[in-house]
């Protein structure tokens, strides 16, 4: 019977990756996966052996395939995860992430925003009145900093992924944002209090990181979050997979010679346009100083001085009308 | 063939064996944004597809 071999070794593919114009098989998918990740890491200066780690886990395929590939290259790194109170879906995702940690023996820190900060994603949303992705992005990227500091981490790892940072690209890109195109790079070095942040996926795609998991045997939240139903990001995502299907590789061109040949050029744009930081008069954390000469409050603070001690508001309060109507399906369908 | 759906779960029959590619076009879906699991593991596109499998289609693209 005639099947497709691992352009490696020769034995049954599981797995045709067009871009490679190859097919592999599930030991060769991890070998080009962990070689992808190591030659990231080796580019753009994102690791050092004795670093002490901390990745954002989310309880998705990225977090943990990074995860597992940082501890599989020898790396040490904990996690932390967020809950963000988006109901069930945050409930599973929790699950998954303590699953994976306590399986490995891992250290999984946990920080849960309506315990400690007393509000939630869904009740942010509501109250502010701004898609729920804004809060949930500046919570995440603030609790994220503060534990890798108050942890005495090195660096921060992400789960983005090549078609994370490649949709990014293409709305920056529609809008010729000159300041978000310019602060688009894997690596965030530490500055003004912020920890260091990497992005060691960036050169595997979503496809190539669920079939990580699958090989590897790692069980993730396969559900899309609800409140992430129908937003922008995704529908970038899906106009460059079209693409993609017609053009195999556009998308890592896309990228990959975005941080080539672009970002140096924006860099010296960045670094002629950077606001001075000052403390947050709340928290501590750096912030932009106000022009009207208020004490300086960083965002983080402002939403939770809004938000905090609002009784929660549920899921399906805050999502539009399709994005509502696919909640309430799965729900149904027992999610 | 049993057919499992992700977002939301759900089930459906399909008539016939089939490469994994063209049951992703009969479908409508692009094969970059699905893999295709067979008892806990992956078919490539060309991999056949029988009358009497059960599968799931998993979607692999993420919003957060």
């Amino acid at each position: 019977m005639n099947y497709s071999k691992c352009r490696v070794c020769g034995e049954r593919a599981i797995i045709d990756l067009p871009r490679h114009n190859a097919n592999f098989c599930g030991e060769h998918l991890l070998q080009l996966c962990r070689r992808q990740v190591e030659k990231a890491i080796k580019d753009h200066d994102m690791l050092s052996p004795d670093d002490r780690i901390l990745v954002a886990v989310s309880g998705g395929k990225d977090s943990l395939a990074v995860w597992d590939i940082l501890l599989e290259l020898g790396y040490r790194a904990d996690g932390l995860y967020l809950g963000l109170g988006i109901g069930e879906y945050s409930d599973v995702s929790g699950d998954y992430s303590r699953a994976f940690a306590d399986e490995r023996g891992l250290t999984l820190h946990t920080v849960d925003l309506r315990d400690e900060y007393d509000y939630d994603v869904p009740t942010a949303a509501k109250v502010t009145k701004r898609v729920p992705c804004s809060a949930c992005g500046l919570s995440k990227r603030h609790l994220f900093d503060k534990a890798a500091l108050d942890g005495g981490y090195d660096v921060v790892v992400t789960g983005h992924n090549l078609d994370d940072e490649a949709a990014v690209l293409f709305g920056n890109a529609l809008r010729w944002d000159v300041e978000y195109l310019a602060r688009q790079h894997p690596v965030l070095p530490a500055r003004n209090g912020f920890p260091k942040k990497v992005k060691p996926l960036m050169r595997l795609t979503e496809r190539e990181m669920a079939a990580w998991c699958i090989v590897r045997g790692i069980d993730y939240q396969v559900d899309e979050c609800p409140m992430a139903l129908g937003n922008k990001h995704l529908a970038y995502k899906d106009a460059l997979n079209s693409i993609e299907r017609e053009s195999p590789g556009s998308k890592s061109a896309f990228y990959l010679e975005f941080v080539d040949k672009m970002s140096p050029i924006l860099a010296e744009h960045h670094a002629q346009s950077g606001r001075d930081l000052v403390a947050c008069t709340s928290c501590g954390a750096p912030t932009t100083e106000p022009d009207s000469g208020d004490a300086p409050v960083c965002a983080f603070c402002r939403l939770q001085d809004r938000v905090s001690g609002i009784e929660p508001v549920p899921v399906e309060m805050v999502l539009n009308k399709k994005a509502r109507k696919a909640y309430l399906a799965g729900q149904a369908a027992g999610e | 063939m049993i057919v499992r759906l992700r977002q939301p779960t759900r089930e459906i029959a399909v008539d016939g064996a089939r490469t994994v590619n063209q049951l992703l076009d009969d479908l409508e879906m692009n094969r970059e944004s699905f893999l295709v699991i067979r008892n806990g593991t992956l078919v490539p596109g060309d991999g056949r597809l029988d009358d009497d499998d059960t599968i799931e289609i998993r979607p692999v693209i993420s919003g957060g």
